[in-house]
């Protein structure tokens, strides 16, 4: 009998996912395996157009692969309908874009509450919520703020705080610092360590091997299949900013 | 430098307008067919009248039509209540006489005799006027005889619409007061328009009796849409005991024929009727049918520009990297939305060709067939009047439309334009607090709707105008059905009408759902991040579509509420406005009726809107997320 704890929290075995037909087929995503246990802080690094952010796409089902399976808590979630991904993205997955893709009409408060009011909360304990969170990521002082009047790591913070909303079971960043400068990528790595440090799964897609050194593992990927995997032992230890040449 | 800045400009300005249609013919026949339909019931509006006028002008040169009709016309004795006619007075025939000596009077025919009298045949009844003519041709006024042949003693001929009315045939036995007569042919005439528009030689009315119920009997004395029909002069005085309850018409030619209305209102001694009179008498159907298309015409034209509005700032959303491209190269604001506008200038002009091409073209399918007068309904040419208004019109709605979004796009940054960024939706924020205790698919759509307020007026009001047309053709149309000869029409020119209505109406309907169509796919493309993001963060493709369709759907309800009341009220009452028209004689609609209205135009919103929404709520998140810049 199997020991719930034991159950990693995303599976994929064999995944894959391909575009277009006999030559001109590109495999973007090929027979890739992987677990990632509760808690653990994962780098998924490689060059751009490598397919990395497909896997993150496929692992959180905004994307179907071509072949393979994906298991979210144990259960199988590559063969299930929309709707069904649809509630798994309310309760179990949080994303954290590179673009952030903020709502440009709704103010920082309501951007967080907003996967809340998805998941049926109502709009009192959304809101209370969604105050602890912006809290949390330092941007109290900003709840009534829209993205338009916040930097672009003020901006990521919020995008950290929405994914954390509906406390999933993993929060999937996509190049979570690839559109800000030294400071506000040392604000959004501090934030992951915080997150990291409360037991927080995360999954990190980037090409910067500064970021992916924070990690508990880095995996490296090239033509969309796995080419290296490394065990981290001192990345979300000490003093992160100097660890990652961001500060002296 | 250039010894021709202005031309090269021009040339700039027209290569890109004429390039970027090409690269998006769809949208650039949907924008053609949406000003086109304007455009063609306008024509048509302005057309019709002349058109109509055909059939008359050939039967007055068929029937050597008098210029003036003139008539000892038997008036009421005291005002208000007609009663019946006076005496006739040998002073009256002494001046029909004089009339033919009148300067400017070139020949004549008559004073012919007429009597009134009540005409039963195959068990229908009618009043009639009786004139008496000469079994011989006259100068003027030669009734052209489409069956049988011309009066002779015994025998009655029917004017060709009234005998087609009651359906009597040559050969037919009628009784005229009891006496018998035989239907000895059927013609027609252009001293007199047709059956049921008959001028009154004696005190009559045409159409239902005001203030009284349908079928309600008029005053004694008065004649109610009276037939024309001709007998010998013997028999008109055989119908009638007394001599001088007689009247008498004369018909006249005059040197001038077109200072017949001139002459007609400077000899007061009788009355006359010119031959202009005559024919807008004759043409009085098509003028109704004209009032019902110019104002079917102008509603078009404010859809249109709604439906243009929504098309231009989805196209000009598009453009934005153009603009930048265009001003990084030197591109003033100025030329930057001339080229904007030269697009839609083009397509409104192609439009307004082609408008004035189908509105003549049609024109003939909806005037009467005829009936009464001789010849078909001509295609009437195109004036430069009426091509200039259609035009103009087109144009109109194009610049009405394209401004706001070119002045914007012109007024666009550099750079901003150049990095391609979207426009920034609106924030509503009492809406976003308010979704914010409704269920998933009314929060999506009513933040959906408040990303775009203009957009959302846009189908408020597309909805709103199609309704309140609707609403206007409800009642006109249960006002024919309601009250035969209202109006003083027959079936067959009720038939015509109808046939206007029915233009109008489906032409509205099409434009109507072509916007609402336009609108949710706009809409869909607008939100295509949006709705992806909030997939992402857990909304089922179903609520994100029901979201979509909502967005949509609410506005149509307050279009249709708006345009019950106060938009039909307040557009019947602008219709009895201009046309002079009786209101008070139109059954309104029951509320049942405009309930009925409203859900069925509801309902119809949600249908059209179904599969663009359903589209929108299923494209692939990821692939929509990475295109997105926000």
């Amino acid at each position: 009998m199997s020991d719930a704890a034991d159950i990693p929290v995303l599976r994929a075995r064999g995944l894959r996912k391909e575009y277009g037909k006999e030559e001109g087929l590109v495999r973007a995503v090929d027979e890739v395996d992987l677990d990632i246990g509760a808690g653990e802080t994962v780098a998924i690094m490689g060059p751009s157009g490598c397919g990395k952010s497909t896997l993150l796409h496929l692992l959180g089902g905004l994307d179907r692969p071509s072949g393979g399976q994906v298991r979210l808590n144990g259960r199988r979630i590559d063969d299930i309908g929309e709707k069904a991904l649809a509630q798994l993205r309310r309760t179990d997955i949080g994303f954290v874009f590179q673009a952030f893709h903020l709502m440009e009409e709704l103010t920082a408060v309501e951007n967080v509450e907003l996967p809340a009011l998805l998941a049926g909360r109502s709009p009192r304990a959304a809101r209370r919520r969604a105050e602890e969170l912006l809290e949390r990521v330092g941007l109290a002082g900003r709840a009534r703020f829209l993205p338009s009047a916040l930097s672009g790591g003020q901006r990521q913070r919020v995008a950290v705080a929405r994914a954390l909303s509906n406390e999933p079971s993993v929060v999937l960043a996509d190049e979570p610092t690839g559109n800000l400068d030294s400071a506000a990528t040392l604000d959004v790595l501090q934030l992951f360590e915080g997150l990291h440090g409360s037991g927080q799964t995360l999954v990190i897609v980037t090409h910067d091997a500064r970021i992916a050194a924070t990690a508990d593992r880095m995996i490296s990927m090239r033509d969309g299949a796995f080419v290296d995997e490394t065990w981290l032992t001192g990345g979300t230890t000490g003093r992160l900013g100097a660890l990652i040449g961001l500060e002296d | 430098m250039d010894r021709f800045p202005l031309a090269g400009r021009l040339l700039l300005v027209g290569r890109l307008a004429v390039r970027d249609l090409r690269r998006r013919r769809a949208e650039a026949a949907l924008l053609l067919l949406a000003i086109m339909t304007a455009t063609t019931t306008l024509t048509l509006g302005l057309v019709l009248r002349d058109a109509a006028g055909d059939p008359y002008r050939s039967t007055r040169a068929a029937t050597s039509g008098p210029d003036v009709v003139a008539s000892t016309v038997r008036v009421a004795e005291s005002a208000g209540v007609p009663g019946p006619g006076k005496p006739a007075r040998s002073t009256e025939l002494t001046e029909l006489a004089e009339l033919a000596g009148a300067p400017g009077v070139v020949g004549h025919s008559g004073p012919y005799p007429v009597t009134a009298a009540r005409l039963q045949a195959s068990g229908r009844t009618s009043d009639v006027q009786a004139v008496g003519r000469d079994a011989g041709p006259a100068s003027v006024d030669r009734p052209e005889v489409l069956r049988g042949g011309w009066v002779r003693d015994g025998g009655v001929v029917l004017e060709a619409a009234f005998a087609g009315a009651l359906d009597v045939r040559v050969g037919d036995p009628v009784t005229l007061d009891g006496r018998s007569f035989e239907v000895v042919g059927v013609a027609v005439t252009a001293a007199m328009p047709p059956y049921p528009k008959a001028s009154c030689i004696f005190p009559c009315m045409n159409g239902a009796v005001p203030g009284g119920e349908a079928g309600a009997e008029p005053p004694p004395g008065l004649l109610r849409n009276p037939g024309l029909v001709w007998l010998t002069r013997t028999d008109v005085r055989n119908l009638t005991p007394d001599p001088d309850s007689l009247a008498y018409v004369m018909n006249l030619k005059l040197a001038d024929p077109d200072g017949a209305q001139a002459f007609s209102d400077a000899n007061h001694g009788v009355a006359m009727q010119s031959w202009q009179s005559i024919l807008e008498d004759a043409t009085e159907l098509a003028g109704d049918s004209q009032i019902l298309l110019l104002i079917g015409a102008w509603l078009l034209g404010l859809l249109a520009t709604a439906s243009l509005s929504v098309l231009v700032g989805g196209r000009m959303a598009a453009q934005t990297r153009r603009v930048g491209l265009l001003k990084a190269v030197g591109g003033t604001p100025g030329l930057v939305a001339a080229v904007l506008l030269a697009e839609y200038v083009l397509v409104a002009v192609a439009a307004a060709a082609a408008g004035l091409a189908a509105g003549s073209l049609a024109a003939p399918l909806l005037t009467e067939s005829g009936a009464g007068l001789v010849g078909g309904t001509g295609t009437p040419s195109i004036t430069v009047p009426t091509a200039g208004l259609v035009t103009a019109v087109a144009l109109g709605v194009a610049v009405v439309a394209t401004a706001v979004p070119a002045v914007r796009a012109a007024r666009t940054g550099t750079v901003g334009a150049l990095a391609d960024s979207a426009r920034p939706p609106r924030r509503v924020g009492w809406l976003v607090a308010l979704s914010a205790r409704l269920p998933v698919p009314l929060l999506l759509a009513l933040r959906v709707a408040a990303r775009r307020p203009r957009r959302v007026v846009l189908g408020v009001a597309s909805i709103a105008i199609t309704v309140s047309g609707i609403y206007v053709l409800l009642v006109l149309n249960a006002f024919l059905a309601g009250q035969p000869l209202s109006g003083g029409y027959g079936d067959a020119q009720v038939e015509v009408l109808r046939r206007a209505l029915l233009v109008v109406t489906a032409t509205l309907l099409s434009l109507a759902a072509v916007n609402a169509v336009v609108i949710t796919w706009a809409t869909v493309l607008d939100n295509r991040h949006s709705s992806a993001l909030a997939r992402a963060l857990g909304a089922t493709p179903r609520e994100v579509s029901t979201a979509l369709a909502i967005a949509q759907v609410l506005p149509a309800l307050a279009g249709a509420v708006l345009g019950v009341f106060p938009g039909g009220y307040a557009l019947f009452a602008a219709v009895n406005a201009t046309t002079g028209g009786d209101g008070g004689r139109a059954p309104l609609p029951p509320l049942w009726q405009l309930l009925a209205v409203v859900l069925t135009t509801v309902l119809a919103v949600a249908a059209l809107t179904a599969v663009p929404a359903r589209l929108g709520g299923r494209r692939p998140v990821a692939e929509t997320l990475r295109a997105g810049l926000t």
